[in-house]
């Protein structure tokens, strides 16, 4: 079982992390353009998909899902769980850097907090010894290579 | 609306996002990890073949179906809740949540360092999105 990851399954993790943050990112830009969704009237949120913001969005999004999927192939769920939320760290460090935004002193702890996260679990096995009992395994998908 | 209702209606719709979240998300692992290595699975038969053989898992396609719910849940509380607290919130409820899925049904060996990486992404998360 391989525990060391290959430059090009760095990449991925690297790919998760910037497609996870800049898509949530523009959603939460194009609903903010959307204003306010009423419970009641559900199928407004179908508008949503004619704005550009929520449209490149979703299609970031799509790439993090592959990307997510491909790394939960060869690692830990709570392996990869910080490289999605290191995303947050590229968007902060952008923000300060690129759009000379200014970072408080909270943020930049997070930054450090999350550093350090990432820094605990990439220092460990990709992937953990399991028992033989796995109980969402158990069920054959019928896939066959 | 008011502000007892508009509260509640903000926390329960962040946990709903969490807990589509964190059901999809230990379904697709579960999924993933019974295929294997889907490089190694590209290598064999090419991409199609590697999305065939995602596409005809039903724990990943129960995992998607909580995730394609948990999409349309996070544009409601999106359009609802501020993103300054609906991210950091949802971002950390479902990495605890995940992690203890990810104990209990994956059987993932989540030792003391990544408890300790659990407890740092949510006070990060938190901390950047303050």
């Amino acid at each position: 079982m391989k525990h060391r990851l290959a430059p090009q399954q760095y990449l991925i993790l690297l790919t998760v992390m910037v497609t996870a943050s800049f898509g949530d990112a523009l959603l939460s830009h194009g609903m903010s353009q959307m204003g306010p969704v009423d419970l009641h009237h559900p199928a407004i949120l179908l508008s949503a998909l004619a704005n550009l913001n929520i449209v490149v969005g979703i299609v970031l999004l799509i790439g993090f899902f592959a990307s997510y999927m491909t790394a939960l192939s060869w690692a830990d769920l709570t392996f990869v769980m910080p490289a999605t939320a290191f995303g947050n760290v590229m968007v902060a460090l952008i923000g300060r850097f690129w759009l000379h935004e200014h970072l408080s002193f909270s943020r930049w702890l997070g930054i450090l907090l999350l550093t350090c996260a990432v820094g605990f679990v990439a220092n460990g096995p990709a992937r953990t010894e399991r028992g033989e009992t796995l109980e969402l395994t158990r069920v054959d998908p019928g896939v066959g290579l | 609306m008011n502000h007892t209702h508009s509260v509640l209606l903000t926390w329960v719709s962040i946990a709903v996002v969490s807990a589509l979240a964190i059901a999809g998300e230990v379904l697709i692992a579960g999924a993933m990890q019974k295929l294997g290595d889907l490089d190694i699975i590209r290598e064999h038969s090419g991409m199609a073949g590697a999305i065939r053989a995602v596409l005809s898992s039903p724990i990943f396609l129960a995992g998607a179906a909580c995730m394609a719910l948990n999409f349309f849940a996070m544009l409601y509380t999106l359009s609802l809740v501020d993103f300054t607290l609906a991210m950091p919130g949802i971002a950390s409820f479902t990495y605890v949540g995940n992690a203890v899925a990810a104990k209990l049904f994956l059987h993932e060996n989540v030792d003391k360092r990544r408890w300790l990486a659990v407890v740092f992404v949510c006070l990060g998360v938190f901390l950047i999105g303050k």
